[in-house]
């Protein structure tokens, strides 16, 4: 659906996109996850041809972004639509005029206007604030409004810059449930760019983590998670859990595939062994959710245990004191 | 002594004040209408050209650029006197509310298309962005977008560039362009007559207020 080659952008002489390689499938939710300043909203941009790119390819539905004249570019930018940070809506004029606003620049006939508003208010979920001024509305509403006025074209791509950013966590949520059900019944391919993972891990099927210009990690929102490649831990930032010096401190890592089985006390009473449980967390993405825990114990038992771990299956890694993880296991 | 105060007053008020309250009405409706109209097409090049807006271009905005900024250094009664030969070329005669219009009018093309480009450079980029990203072209995005969101900016620049121009008609007034500014000045001022001076500063006083009382009533209904 849509191929990126060697993208390279520069503003005033600093390079921000440095040769990014990326396919997206379509029908996916792809995150662009990275620090504020890495170029995922720049990346982003390249893909509508807001913003110009010097060299490299990008490949949208067989069409070639970079070769696109000024007319035949904003009939390309009719198949991809966009939402942002703060709404971008008019905010004196009702919520029909700004979901109509793109329909009327496209000279469309009032009547199908008039019906492609009312669809798809009604898809967004705000139908009764139609004649309601957008800037009455709550920020959550707002953004439906936004996700109405993108979808009025018929996009086969939605890009989203950012676009939870401004909103409370409830609200956040409630976006990511209707963009999640927008790309199954319409089947709209998503791109969101976020710098809260938790966003991405509830939303994407995929992500990217771009970092000064490349990308540094990517692959499905679970394998990264359990991967925890530095690019990650970079974003994340050092938790600052600080964990035991003395004997030994690995996490395992538990899915859904495994959550339900007794595998801590199992591990106790099978090796005769005594650890002490020194740190968790859990994660909850779209379809899956991971719990980790952070273990104790003397270092004589590790063969024991990692012994045990890898016959049962577990994912686990080693901690040093100083959290720097070291990935000693792939499941 | 009351009785020849009032017979002044209403003498005055009928023979001076009223007709030139009329004379400066026409002057800076004139002024305002020219400018207004003027003012709008050059604010709408500004921010297509603006190093900033729609469509950078850095040898006309330069040029547009130079011609604001030169006419607003003048002040209002040197670029009275300075472009008296192009007023001459224009309407006949230096003097009278005709002549008068045509600098005020020119002053208040740069003054209305400086606070205008402002108004509408500060429109939200993200918007704009949005615009793009559903295809809309430069021209749809300047009067759909761009002067849709600044109707309340729009007309407090109007309610502004009023009031500042009213007080410039009197201004004119003063090298013969009539209006409540000669009068004040010569039946006034210069002949010593009070009565008639604050007769004029009062109607102007009500003139601003009002402009400012329909200018403010404006804003907060489109807001």
């Amino acid at each position: 659906m849509i191929e990126i080659k060697n993208l390279k952008k520069a503003y005033n002489n600093e390079q921000v996109l440095k040769g990014i390689n990326l396919t997206i499938k379509k029908g996916d939710i792809f995150g662009f996850a990275g620090r504020s300043g890495t170029g995922k909203s720049t990346l982003l941009r390249c893909i509508n041809g807001i913003e110009h790119f010097e060299s490299g390819s990008i490949i949208v539905d067989k069409v070639d972004v970079g070769t696109l004249d000024d007319k035949k570019m904003r009939t390309f930018r009719k198949d991809i639509g966009m939402i942002f940070q703060n709404f971008s809506l008019l905010n004196r004029i009702s919520v029909y005029e700004n979901v109509a606003l793109p329909m009327k620049c496209w000279h469309y006939d009032k009547k199908v206007i008039d019906k492609k508003v009312d669809e798809l208010l009604e898809v967004v979920g705000i139908k009764e604030k139609k004649y309601c001024k957008a800037r009455e509305l709550s920020g959550g509403q707002k953004q439906r409004v936004a996700i109405a006025r993108a979808l009025t074209m018929n996009p086969k791509v939605l890009l989203c810059d950012e676009a939870t950013s401004a909103l409370d966590p409830k609200s956040t949520q409630s976006i990511i449930d209707l963009l999640i059900r927008i790309n199954k019944e319409l089947g709209i391919t998503i791109i969101i760019v976020s710098h809260e993972m938790g966003v991405l891990r509830s939303a994407c099927e995929n992500i990217a983590i771009l970092e000064n210009g490349i990308i540094e990690a990517q692959g499905t929102v679970a394998k990264i998670f359990k991967d925890k490649p530095e690019a990650l831990i970079n974003l994340l930032g050092d938790k600052g859990v600080s964990l035991p010096e003395e004997g030994k401190n690995i996490e395992l890592l538990f899915s859904k595939y495994n959550n339900n089985e007794p595998i801590i006390s199992r591990l106790a009473r099978k090796l005769d062994i005594d650890f002490s449980v020194v740190g968790s967390d859990s994660h909850n993405f779209r379809d899956e959710s991971i719990t980790s825990y952070i273990i104790n114990f003397d270092i004589k038992h590790m063969k024991d245990i990692e012994k045990f771990l890898d016959e049962n299956n577990i994912l686990w890694h080693e901690i040093d004191g100083n959290n720097n993880m070291e990935v000693n296991n792939d499941c | 002594m009351t009785a020849s105060f009032f017979e002044d007053f209403f003498y005055y008020l009928d023979r001076l004040i009223i007709p030139s309250t009329y004379a400066t009405l026409r002057m800076a409706t004139g002024t305002m209408l020219l400018g207004l109209a003027f003012g709008f097409g050059l604010a709408i090049l500004l921010t297509l050209y603006n190093p900033n807006g729609l469509k950078p271009n850095k040898k006309i905005y330069p040029i547009l650029n130079f011609f604001v900024n030169t006419v607003r250094s003048f002040p209002i009664l040197i670029l009275i006197v300075a472009i008296s030969p192009l007023t001459r070329q224009i309407i006949g005669t230096t003097i009278g509310e005709m002549a008068a219009i045509v600098p005020l009018s020119i002053a208040a093309t740069a003054f209305i298309a400086r606070l205008l480009e402002n108004c509408f450079i500060d429109v939200d980029k993200q918007l704009i962005e949005a615009a793009r990203s559903f295809g809309a072209n430069n021209v749809q995005i300047i009067f759909r977008v761009i002067i849709r969101e600044s109707v309340p900016g729009i007309i407090s620049v109007i309610t502004m560039a009023t009031v500042t121009y009213i007080a410039a008609t009197t201004i004119a007034g003063a090298v013969g362009g009539g209006g409540l500014g000669a009068v004040s000045l010569t039946y006034g001022f210069q002949s010593f007559n009070n009565t008639v001076l604050y007769m004029a500063v009062f109607v102007l006083f009500l003139l601003v207020n009002l402009t400012q009382y329909i200018g403010d009533k404006l804003y907060k209904k489109f807001q």
